[in-house]
């Protein structure tokens, strides 16, 4: 199927303006683009963990979801999801509910990489007909910006603060997605705001309409936790992917595919010199960080070629 | 129980809310007037655009409404000024005005 973007823009809104969301989201901007990969005549049932998603789009008495959503604890929205969905295939099977239901469920990197981790595993595991989707903004961004295992190496949070004794963040960040992988369940993909929002659309298509679990983590950037200023979300989307620190991935029934190759593979300084979180970095004396930093990336898109066989 | 958002401010008492906090309504929160938060301001030059909709999809709060493949000026009651539509539009048909709402 060609990618008609105007077609998909042209798309009735599936997530309503007046949530409380801060000006120049990333999680938003993600959680439009992937409602959009749903088809016009079909439902929806969203689920969500406890991120800044639900406390801004889910405040009593309004709602900005369009479909039917519900909210249960910061580490079920995975079990809440697939619950919902095997009550709707038995009222399905004895004729109770007409249409077409898509399950999705929406967690943050808090709620999918630490607290939900458990029963995002069991739901996949048991390959629920749902997708599981984490907007990925590496660091508990609702509650004040605590590291989570999604942030980045050196990354200053507030519960890794930069300081006389601390570089930020000492640890490399989990690889949430292969581990979902390891699940061996039908889709399991990778991507971020990018261009024209091709790769994000056309993931979010593919798992919403695969039978079976899907999983989709996506690179939301937050303005306030990574310290930017709110127009450039696009730039630094940009930059996280032509420097292979977020690759464009899927693995499809085991397969994996490379989306996106840079042609030109940029210093991943590029990426981090935009961001307020990594300003110390850039300090003299510090240029090895930067180093340690580059190796990393280098290291996990070596084993990602391989993995893809490109 | 139908609700009506409208009639559920923050001094309702506990006798009138719905149950379990249930919110029977679609999109609601388009009550809610966000655009008051708005430091920065967008101006739409219609004769620059080019109907591209690049700035559609990347629009956090659903401010700028698509009719049949155009889109119009910006819904001022939600859009919040921060200003990714500008940077990202390819024909300068986006300016923001600083510090005026």
């Amino acid at each position: 199927m060609t990618y008609n973007f105007k077609e998909i823009m042209n798309k009735k809104e599936r997530l309503a303006p007046g949530h409380r969301m801060c000006a120049g989201c990333g999680g938003t901007i993600a959680v439009r683009n992937i409602l959009r990969g749903l088809r016009d005549q079909d439902q929806a049932v969203i689920t969500c963990a406890t991120s800044c998603l639900e406390v801004s789009t889910f405040m009593y008495p309004h709602t900005a979801w369009q479909d039917s959503f519900i909210h249960n604890t910061f580490e079920n929205a995975a079990a809440t999801c697939s619950g919902v969905q095997a009550a709707y295939e038995v009222l399905r099977k004895k004729g109770r509910v007409d249409g077409t239901y898509k399950f999705i469920a929406f967690g943050g990197d808090g709620g999918t990489y630490d607290i939900g981790l458990q029963s995002l595993s069991a739901a996949m595991e048991r390959n629920h007909d749902m997708v599981y989707v984490c907007y990925d903004n590496g660091a508990y961004m609702n509650t004040g910006i605590q590291r989570s295992s999604a942030t980045p190496l050196y990354a200053d949070t507030t519960t890794s603060p930069v300081g006389k004794l601390s570089k930020g963040k000492p640890q490399y960040r989990k690889d949430l997605t292969a581990i979902m992988v390891e699940h061996n369940i039908p889709y399991v993909a990778q991507t971020t705001l990018f261009r024209n929002m091709r790769d994000i659309h056309e993931k979010a298509a593919r798992a919403i309409y695969t039978p079976g679990a899907a999983f989709l983590n996506v690179m939301a950037p937050c303005p306030r936790g990574w310290v930017y200023e709110t127009a450039d979300i696009m730039e630094i989307c940009r930059l996280a992917v032509d420097t292979c620190y977020w690759p464009l991935f899927e693995v499809i029934e085991g397969q994996w595919v490379l989306n996106y190759k840079p042609t030109n593979k940029l210093p991943v300084e590029e990426f981090l010199k935009k961001q307020g979180r990594f300003k110390h970095l850039f300090k003299k004396g510090n240029e090895q960080l930067i180093e340690h930093f580059q190796a990393e990336v280098d290291k996990r898109w070596r084993v990602l070629l391989e993995r893809c066989g490109s | 129980m139908a609700m009506d958002g409208n009639k559920i401010t923050e001094t309702v008492s506990w006798r009138n809310i719905t149950e379990g906090c249930k919110i029977e309504a679609a999109g609601n929160s388009r009550l809610f007037n966000t655009g008051d938060w708005r430091v920065d301001t967008p101006v739409f030059i219609a004769e620059k655009c080019r109907q591209c909709l690049l700035c559609v999809s990347v629009c956090p709060d659903s401010s700028i409404p698509v009719d049949n493949y155009q889109r119009g000026d910006f819904d001022f009651m939600h859009c919040k000024g921060c200003g990714i539509c500008a940077k990202v539009c390819p024909f300068g048909a986006i300016e923001m005005k600083m510090g005026e709402r």
